[in-house]
């Protein structure tokens, strides 16, 4: 009983991370119809901001919040630079599926080379803020309680700016029909670049949450979380905000559980096994509507 | 008010608009009249900076426009009542009237748009809450023009606001429309149904494949045995 308490606690605080990444492949799903491989690697890039200031001697808090800045710029102008262009030609969804694809590798690559950070992990800088939490047999890091609870706040934030701000309703209205969005006086390029950095700044704080427990960093560790997060939005229904927050939390305990009592070889593969027993299930996800098509 | 000097448009190789002028002065009723696929969408979809302009003016109040983006030009007062409506299904009647006036930033005068809203379209009011996608047809017109209005237009463009409705909502729209101008805002109405657009308007333009073939004064135009054969059905 207590080991599985234990690990499913460990599932929730992971899975809220894993939500914070989620939520940036949903928004930009929302609004593109397109999945942005690039996701991961932003979210490497913000982790490696933070442990370059922190290595800079400017202090964790600022470091982060450094980090959530130029995440979400190098975000948004992976759009400007490489999307956009693409978008104006009208060209197929798969040419700018496979520049994301080619971005991601790009950033990653760049980030290992020798004089940038170099290939190795590296010991990034603890987020364990005060003394761990026992409540009987079971023992909670403070760094997972700060990552627990930072993801929320910042998912609450999130879902606030969406549905109750001006530039959340324009999103909104971008995301059901751009066309008619340019009519109202929204503009619509203004509308995507913020959604990119919303996106990007998201995984720059997922990016210090997750390397902060684990305390450490690897220019190729966001391939396979990336895909972990974009499993766990399709899960919930992509494009769908709480969605992703659930979807978060499934693939977050499930593998938890599994690396519990199956073992840890299984526990990076469970977010697709239950990506694909929902997706039978339910083929557009827990939340999702039928018949997402780009208007 | 609206001047549209020459104005070429293209698909592709396709040229939908070639070189069309047309004129719309402060506080009249223009329609454009013309069959399918004639360009009279394009030519809408051009002037609100949807479409580009190969080439010629578009003047609002002395003001070049052509080619600007979509949303400058609505701020600078033209607003569209799009063919096939294009409300945001699933948001709610409010958040459409909303965005309708989102360049506009006087709480009074968004109050008083509403306001105005309301009062041309009371069904639109007791369906606030609901969302757009599960109005009928007739109310998402409604709220499409309600919509349009919000953002305080000096000229309002209708495409095909009759489109699709039946024929006793058709002639509320029409009465609408005009009571709309009577309140200050001038209008171009874009219409399949030459008929009721004719009588409302106080001069009217032919369209025929990309071409302004005719134009004049509404009333003599539905007189015109050319227009009568090819558009009144007589
Ligand atoms: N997006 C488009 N791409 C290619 N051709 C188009 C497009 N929109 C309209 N056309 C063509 O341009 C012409 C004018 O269309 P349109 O302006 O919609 O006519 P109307 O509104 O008078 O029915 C038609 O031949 C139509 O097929
Ligand atoms: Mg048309």
């Amino acid at each position: 009983m207590v080991t599985f308490l234990g690990a499913t606690i460990n599932g929730l605080v992971l899975g809220m991370a894993y939500a914070l990444i989620a939520v940036g492949y949903s928004l930009v799903f929302g609004i593109l119809r397109l999945i942005n491989f690039a996701h991961g690697s932003i979210y490497v890039f913000g982790a490696y901001m933070v442990y370059l200031f922190v290595s800079l001697q400017v202090g964790l808090f600022p470091s982060i919040l450094l980090a959530i800045l130029l995440a979400g710029l190098l975000a948004l102008l992976v759009d400007k630079i490489t999307l956009e262009p693409l978008r104006k030609k009208n060209s197929m969804l798969i040419s700018d599926l496979i520049t994301t694809v080619g971005v991601s590798f790009i950033i990653q690559n760049v980030l290992s080379v020798e004089k940038v950070f170099g290939s190795e992990r590296k010991v990034f800088p603890s987020l364990n803020l005060f003394s761990n939490i026992t409540i009987g047999h079971i023992t909670i890091q403070s760094s997972q309680i700060i990552m627990f609870v930072v993801a929320l706040l910042l998912l609450l934030v999130l879902t606030f700016i969406v549905n109750k701000t001006k530039i959340g309703l324009s999103m909104r209205a971008t995301e059901q029909n751009s066309r008619a969005a340019k009519l109202m006086g929204i503009n619509v390029n203004f509308v995507i670049s913020f959604t990119f950095f919303l996106g990007g700044a998201s995984a720059a704080i997922a990016g210090a949450l997750i390397c902060g427990y684990y305390q450490v960093i690897s220019p190729t560790m966001g391939s396979l979380i990336g895909l972990k997060a974009f499993a766990a939005a399709v899960v919930g229904g992509i494009g769908i905000l709480h969605g992703s927050v659930v979807g978060g939390l499934v693939v977050g305990v499930c593998e938890c559980l599994a690396a519990q009592y199956l073992g840890s070889n299984v526990r990076d593969p469970m977010a697709f096994v239950i990506l694909i027993i929902i997706l039978i299930i339910k083929p557009n996800g827990l939340f999702g509507k039928k018949g997402i098509t780009k208007v | 008010m609206l001047k549209v000097t020459d104005l070429n448009v293209f698909y592709g190789p396709i040229h939908a608009l070639k070189g069309i002028s047309l004129e719309v002065n402060d506080g009249e009723i223009v329609t454009l009249i013309g069959s399918n696929g004639a360009g009279k969408s394009t030519t809408l979809n051009t002037i609100t900076g949807l479409v580009k302009a190969a080439s010629g003016s578009i003047q609002l109040d002395g003001t070049e426009i052509a080619n600007m983006a979509p949303h400058k030009i609505v701020q600078l007062g033209i607003s569209l009542s799009p063919e096939g409506r294009e409300v945001f299904p699933a948001l709610t009647v409010e958040e459409n009237l909303r965005l309708g006036a989102f360049t506009r930033s006087s709480k009074g005068e968004i109050e008083a748009n509403y306001q105005r809203a309301y009062d041309l379209f009371p069904r639109l009011k007791e369906r606030i809450k609901q969302t757009a996608g599960t109005l009928s047809g007739g109310e998402q017109q409604m709220l499409a023009i309600g919509r349009a209005l919000m953002s305080s237009p000096k000229i309002l463009l209708l495409d095909e606001p009759s489109m699709g409705l039946a024929p006793n909502l058709v002639l509320m729209i029409f009465d609408l429309i005009r009571s709309i101008n009577q309140q200050g805002t001038t209008i171009l109405l874009i219409e399949q149904n030459a008929n009721m657009a004719l009588s409302i308007a106080n001069r009217a333009y032919v369209l025929e494949t990309g071409n302004i073939s005719l134009s004049g004064d509404a009333h003599e135009l539905a007189r015109d045995d050319r227009v009568r054969r090819a558009y009144l059905g007589g």
